[in-house]
């Protein structure tokens, strides 16, 4: 058991810096940390071709399809030295982390070749079409219907809270395509592009004024016959393996963004002598030893080395770090005082700190609510028995 | 990436953790509580026949030479079964001298400590009256004091050993809530000391120790509780269905996982911390004494709430667990004061 990345990671390590530090105050500075998803969105995508370009946007694929074979520990180090370097969210992460390893896994050798050397590329960005507004936590309540016609699929129906809907170019819907089915059965994946007549998308504006996500309706959308993963009416085993994907080794990138948000409550502590009440001291305290907890908890998730085992670590982590950024969203309002619920701006905008305690609203939600992730702890990872289902 | 036990680590921990399920029965236990809170045949097998007692020690002087990392996995066996042992005293006394004492003190002290001679317990004081090498003063919560042969005693930079059955010492034991650990007051009236050669490596050894320990015991009870309150779950029926099927329930089992796969990640990132010399070494160690403990006491009142009006009762072992937990919270520093110490190193120290 040890703490640490062995050398030859280490030298690895200093490889993505050194690349990373250089266009991060070269060509790229413009872009340089900004924490959203909807700010200077042409220059992301020239961002996304660039990493592809030097081969760093998927490192984790295997080279064939434009990755670099990269291990579990090269990877999280890409994403460490990434988030350290100021470099922006991957605003295709969804195509990086989603689309692309559920292609690797389910894809057909023609869709791999179609659509991952792409990805890597830089080239197309993608979202996700899971969420209806009757499909929340119950996310196999699907209702959007797809039909085959003259060999395309016809889809309609309306997808939620899709991220990054309105500058992607493809879009994974999972879609009823048998009449009369309920529930998991006869859902199919589909993957379709979303510059058609077929789809329009609705920007949603969120708690804090800004609108990351939308609605997108689908009427007479189209896909080709073939572009779909997995077998016919067999959507639900897909989707449900792309949500395992969902964790991984960007968690310990996304640890550097939560260090850089808990620094600015300990600058902002300091700065007007908050930091020396007893009482915001242990919340403080407390603040910290949970994000160092979530880093060897992300260390041990992916240090094991029995993956089919069902993992402690892995079970219970997306509620521990959502709960704690919830927590530290409310802990910077606490430190700020009122003056946290005056903007400088003229419209409403926020700062760092008043935007995460609201922001982090939805942490506990999107992914699986807290609500959600508590049956999963105790029915896959206590083996308790099932909430009782009621009818669909 | 290799924060996971390696091959060897596995097999120590499944090991100690069939021993401890083996031998420290809740029978053998209350028998311990009724009488010195130690289970004398549980501690000679442990030292004798695993050679455990001298985990952490060097090899040259009887130890198994091994680190913190797997001082913590007995610690952890043995809290998972509110194992009426005296380890605690044991692996701080042990650290002190192997970590500052002199080549002659490790001689001397060492090959005994390992083979479980010597049972010792701890005691930190403000301040120390000592003439001539002759220690004075009262010192209360001993941990095992009643029984134990060897007090190691510190004070600033200073560490002494006292040998509770000599000259000028006299010990009071007293009924204590967690019986399988209960305390005394030893008062010195002029005993004789020795002093550890390096008293700063000496404390630094000791408490790092203790506070992992302490931490790993909190680790494996809680695992226990949740353990044990699950299976109980599967089992009670009301209202024509297993009660671990309703949400308001298993929300609670989950909650005590999520802090308990915490409280691990803590234990063992403190272990390596130390046995790697670290940097983050003193935070993790005021992190994971102080959030093993919270979770420990969290999970061991949730085992008696989702137990009902059984986890009340003296015949249930929940009261052990609950005892257990109560007295790690304040033993050796309180949450409070580690949560401040690791404030102390983010925000430095308060105005």
């Amino acid at each position: 058991m040890k703490l640490g990345f062995s050398p030859a990671d280490e030298a690895f390590r200093a490889e993505c810096a050194e690349w990373l530090q250089a266009e991060m105050t070269g060509e790229f500075a413009d872009i340089r940390g900004i924490p959203n998803l909807c700010d200077a969105i042409p220059r992301r995508k020239e961002w996304e071709q660039r990493l592809g370009e030097a081969g760093w946007g998927c490192i984790g694929w295997p080279r064939e399809w434009g990755g670099r074979d990269a291990t579990i520990a090269q990877q999280v180090i890409f994403a460490e030295e990434y988030a350290r370097a100021g470099a922006p969210n991957r605003i295709n992460h969804i195509g990086v982390e989603l689309a692309g390893p559920t292609i690797l896994a389910f894809g057909s050798d023609e869709q791999k070749a179609r659509y991952l050397p792409e990805i890597a590329a830089g080239r197309q960005i993608w979202c996700q079409g899971y969420s209806e507004p009757n499909a929340g936590s119950d996310l196999a309540n699907v209702k959007t219907k797809a039909r085959l016609e003259d060999g395309q699929w016809v889809v309609n129906g309306q997808k939620v809270w899709t991220s990054l809907a309105h500058y992607s170019d493809m879009i994974f819907v999972v879609a009823r395509s048998e009449e009369g089915s309920a529930g998991p059965k006869g859902l199919s994946f589909l993957l379709m592009d979303m510059d058609q007549p077929g789809i329009e998308v609705r920007p949603i504006r969120q708690i804090n004024g800004e609108a990351e996500f939308n609605e997108t309706f689908l009427t007479d959308a189209r896909c080709a016959a073939d572009a779909m993963l997995g077998a016919q009416g067999e959507g639900w085993k897909v989707a449900m393996a792309l949500l395992a994907f969902e964790r991984g080794v960007s968690t310990l990138g996304q640890q550097m963004q939560f260090r850089n948000e808990l620094d600015a409550v300990i600058d902002a502590a300091k700065a007007n002598g908050k930091s020396s009440d007893p009482v915001l001291r242990q919340k403080i305290a407390r603040a910290e030893i949970g994000l160092r907890l979530m880093r060897y908890g992300a260390l041990r998730m992916l240090s094991g080395t029995d993956l089919a085992a069902i993992d402690g670590a892995a079970l219970t982590y997306k509620i521990q770090w959502a709960t704690w950024r919830r927590d530290l969203g409310e802990l910077g309002m606490e430190v700020l005082g009122q003056a946290g619920e005056v903007s400088a701006s003229a419209h409403y905008g926020w700062p760092q700190l008043p935007n995460l305690f609201l922001y982090a609203r939805a942490d506990t939600i999107y992914g699986g609510t807290n609500q959600i992730q508590r049956n999963l702890i105790a029915e896959r990872g206590l083996g308790l028995p099932r909430e009782p289902r009621g009818s669909q | 990436m290799e924060f996971a036990f390696t091959d060897e680590q596995a097999m120590i921990a499944d090991t100690v953790r069939g021993f401890f399920a083996e031998n420290a029965t809740s029978e053998r236990t209350r028998r311990a509580m009724a009488a010195d809170g130690i289970d004398r045949e549980l501690w000679t097998s442990f030292a004798t026949e695993l050679g455990l007692a001298g985990i952490g020690l060097p090899e040259e002087h009887g130890g198994a030479g091994l680190g913190m990392v797997e001082m913590a996995q007995v610690a952890e066996a043995a809290g998972a079964q509110v194992a009426a042992l005296p380890l605690l005293g044991h692996v701080m006394i042990g650290q002190a001298i192997a970590r500052g004492g002199s080549e002659a003190q490790k001689a001397e002290w060492l090959p005994r400590l390992a083979a479980g001679e010597l049972i010792a317990t701890v005691a930190w004081a403000p301040q120390l009256s000592v003439m001539d090498a002759r220690i004075s003063g009262t010192f209360p919560f001993l941990p095992h004091g009643a029984s134990a042969d060897l007090l190691l005693v510190h004070s600033g930079s200073e560490a002494w050993i006292v040998d509770l059955k000599g000259a000028g010492v006299s010990v009071q034991a007293h009924v204590t809530m967690d019986q399988t650990r209960p305390f005394a007051t030893a008062t010195l009236d002029g005993a004789q000391g020795e002093r550890l050669a390096d008293g700063d490596a000496a404390i630094a050894g000791a408490l790092a120790a203790g506070w992992i320990c302490l931490a790993a015991e909190a680790l494996g009870g809680a695992q226990a509780t949740l353990d044990r309150t699950v299976a109980y779950s599967k089992e009670r029926v009301q209202f024509g269905r297993q009660i671990g099927s309703f949400q308001a329930y298993k929300h609670r089992l989950a909650d005590m996982m999520i802090e308990i796969e915490q409280a691990r990640s803590a234990v063992y990132w403190a272990a390596c911390a130390v046995d790697e010399g670290s940097d983050e070494a003193q935070v993790a160690l005021h992190s994971a004494k102080a959030f093993c403990a919270d979770t420990y006491f969290m999970c061991a009142g949730n085992m008696i709430q989702l137990h009902g009006g059984i986890g009340f009762t003296w015949e249930h072992d929940a009261h052990l667990f609950f005892k257990r937990a109560r007295s790690i919270q304040t033993l050796l520093g309180d949450g409070q004061w580690h949560r401040e110490q690791v404030a102390s190193a983010v925000l430095g120290a308060a105005a």
